[in-house]
């Protein structure tokens, strides 16, 4: 089987003329690792920027805005200042697995990124399970989450680390659901041709009732998996401390500080990419200045970004019993009723198509 | 079956006990919570005091009694002027002064204005204890209004001392009177801000309603006071019962819930700062001219006897119980803290509730712990 690698195809055709096929495909599959190495890295940090001006407007303060023009350069300097951090652990942790714990939270993200379909020619690979490879990495950052807190061996760390177990394994359900909703309507879980299916209109309004429902019920549980307020209970730093990372300093930290930035932007990107049409623009633009796309997917993107902050700092706190009973009782009975009426919908042709 | 048997008899099962401070964010201050915890329920909680404990009652002993209004400061920080007060006015009773109108009425609006600041206070760390961060500095920014009046008219934001007994330190400053009436005004278009962004906030009333049960009848007998025995339907406000300072001269409602869970606590001091600004606004436009300080010895003695008064801080009733052989140092000084006894309920409230009960619970105690550790 031949995996469409779009950026990937294309450096290793400018590549094969300096070298032999095989060594060019390796050439090139380190290139756009190291491309999507730097994405995330650049956007993780930009996103903390934002997350701490978007606080700073809600509550009343100015925020970062000394280091570099408005603040830009004020996280690159935090980064530096944990990379030099020296790495203290706890004298009983498990050592293997507490080392290892973030780079699970941090690949599990990077993978993510690699299918997101920035514009049409921008996109790592283009795997015909696209919807479903997106559901299946991003529920093994929950391991690491898991490990780090019980292989710090701290008790606070430990009741994070199980809230997240019981919050992802939850939410999970409600993300791939309503996923699902929307997969009705395109017939395919290939991320391009999920896009495609939308110039016909978003799909959130081909699929009008029943696809505000499935964006709503998403957003919910895109919110609780990334573990955010109002679904922060794995660190509910009112009531353990910092949870799970408690025992996790300097870069190992910043990993797992880095990763919740990073989740929580891919979980914009799908619902961007599912519901409101990924990089296609009004009036085709972006079908004749196709890089035009990667700025319509970013727009989108932080939109819906922008709602999780304004969600974090708003709402209170659900208690954890509260938080099985919102999915399990609610979002859950809701997001099956859903599907049986999109997939009414898609029978009896009652799409808007414009 | 036997192997099975013996496979149950190798599996211990463990009570988790974990500290919940005395560094810990929801504990605000050096708290020690003992928590015997079933994954999410808490089957025992055990506070355990002492991490601050600074001895102010017997430094009280060696104090003159100009001193002692100092170290009142220290207690609950929060509402120092109130615990000012309440020793000012022990000393005042004892010595049977007189103490002028203009004195009386001023005392009360800054007492008010200090319960208002520490309400205020209590509502931002509560919205942050049950995770809604930007409360905190909604809350913040009505105190600082507040702070500002205090810092102009007698030099301090929070320890404030400007009571001694037979007065106050000065005279209140001339921008007075104008800012707490552009306070009162400004504060009164701010509490609704308070209701839309959390009381009437879904996750909020289902996190506070039902929780942290205190009946009436164990209300009272925890001892507990102030806005957590209101919440309980337990009508204890010492400003009605027995008016100190200009108190006698106002009419304001008690707030008063029956449910006694979190939720009606926290409806009590909303409702309180109502009652408090609407007291504000029935003093501050006819303060009487006068004497601001009634000329005492410089050694204050008190006469041979006991002396007992009570005053209504922003968290309960304050009581000051003075011991005097008629030397110029209390015999013996002991303050009844409402900060005390309302912990002393948390154990019966929290048991059988999840941690995160257990914060909310906390929050609405309005604990200070130096008020609770002297």
């Amino acid at each position: 089987m031949r995996i469409p690698l779009s950026i990937t195809d294309n450096i290793q055709e400018w590549l094969v003329s300096m070298m032999s096929e095989s060594a060019a495909s390796y050439v090139a599959m380190i290139i756009v690792a190291l491309i999507y190495l730097g994405i995330f890295a650049i956007a993780g940090l930009f996103l903390v920027l934002i997350e701490r001006r978007v606080a700073a407007w809600f509550q009343l303060r100015i925020g970062p805005n000394r280091v570099g023009f408005q603040g830009l350069l004020q996280t690159m300097a935090d980064a530096l200042k944990l990379v030099s951090k020296e790495l203290t652990g706890t004298d009983r942790a498990d050592k293997f697995l507490y080392n290892l714990a973030p780079y699970f939270v941090i690949i599990s993200a990077l993978m993510a990124l690699g299918v997101m379909p920035f514009t049409k020619e921008f996109q790592a690979f283009d795997i015909n399970i696209g919807i479903f490879f997106l559901i299946a990495i991003s529920s093994i950052g929950v391991i690491g989450i898991l490990l780090g807190g019980w292989a710090s061996n701290n008790k606070f760390a430990l009741i994070g680390a199980m809230r997240s177990g019981v919050q992802t394994i939850s939410y999970e359900l409600s993300v791939g659901l309503s996923l699902l909703t929307m997969i009705l309507l395109t017939g395919s879980l290939q991320l391009s041709e999920i896009v495609e299916v939308q110039k016909g209109g978003w799909l959130i309004v081909q699929g009008h009732i029943p696809a505000i429902i499935a964006f709503m019920i998403y957003m919910i549980a895109g919110t609780a998996e990334t573990n955010r307020a109002p679904f922060d209970m794995v660190e509910a730093e009112s009531e353990l401390g910092a949870g799970f990372h408690t025992e996790y300093s300097g870069m190992k930290f910043a990993y797992f500080f880095l990763a919740e930035f990073i989740n929580m932007f891919l979980i914009a990107a799908i619902a961007a990419t599912v519901f409101f049409g990924a990089w296609l623009s009004p009036f085709g633009i972006t079908e004749s200045i196709p890089w035009l796309g990667v700025f319509w997917f970013l727009a989108k993107t932080l939109v819906l970004v922008f709602l999780m902050m304004w969600f974090r700092w708003t709402f209170p706190r659900l208690r954890v019993d509260q938080l099985l009973t919102l999915e399990w009782k609610y979002l859950l009975p809701i997001n099956l009723v859903n599907i049986v009426i999109m997939a009414f919908i898609v029978w009896q042709k009652l799409i808007i198509q414009i | 079956m036997q192997e099975t048997t013996t496979i149950n008899n190798n599996f211990k099962s463990e009570e988790y006990f974990i500290n919940m401070g005395p560094q810990h964010p929801a504990t605000h201050g050096v708290l020690r919570l003992l928590l015997t915890i079933d994954g999410e329920i808490i089957k025992k909680v055990e506070p355990d005091l002492g991490y601050i404990h600074r001895s102010i009652e017997k430094m009280c002993e060696r104090d003159s009694y100009q001193q002692i209004v100092h170290l009142t400061d220290r207690m609950d920080y929060l509402s120092s002027h109130i615990n000012n007060e309440a020793v000012c006015l022990t000393v005042e009773n004892a010595l049977q002064l007189e103490i002028p109108e203009r004195v009386q009425v001023i005392r009360t609006i800054i007492g008010e204005l200090t319960r208002i600041a520490s309400h205020c206070l209590w509502w931002g760390v509560m919205g942050m204890d049950v995770g809604a961060l930007t409360t905190y500095f909604y809350g913040f920014r009505d105190r600082e209004m507040i702070n500002d009046i205090f810092e102009e008219t007698c030099g301090a934001r929070l320890t404030m001392n400007y009571n001694v007994p037979g007065g106050l330190m000065w005279d209140i400053h001339e921008n007075f009177v104008k800012r707490v009436k552009d306070f009162v005004a400004h504060f009164k278009t701010k509490i609704p801000e308070y209701d839309r962004l959390l009381t009437g906030n879904v996750i909020f009333q289902k996190r506070t309603k039902g929780v942290g049960i205190l009946t009436k009848e164990d209300a009272i007998s925890f001892g507990v006071s102030g806005p957590v025995g209101r919440g309980s339907g337990f009508s204890c406000d010492v400003r009605k019962y027995h008016p100190y300072s200009a108190l006698d001269k106002v009419t304001f409602n008690e707030a008063l819930r029956t449910e006694g869970d979190t939720f009606a606590r926290y409806s009590v001091r909303i409702q309180e700062m109502w009652e408090s600004l609407s007291i504000i606004e029935q003093l501050i436009d006819n303060i009487p001219e006068g004497e601001f300080r009634v000329k005492t010895n410089a050694v204050i003695k008190l006469p041979k006897g006991e002396f007992y008064q009570k005053v209504e801080t922003a968290r309960g009733e304050l009581g000051v119980y003075v011991i005097s052989t008629g030397t110029k140092n209390p015999y013996r000084l002991k303050f009844r803290s409402p900060g005390f006894s309302n912990l002393s309920a948390l154990s019966h409230m929290a048991t059988g509730g999840k941690i995160g009960d257990l914060v909310a619970t906390m929050a609405t105690l309005d604990l200070v712990i130096p008020d609770i550790d002297r």
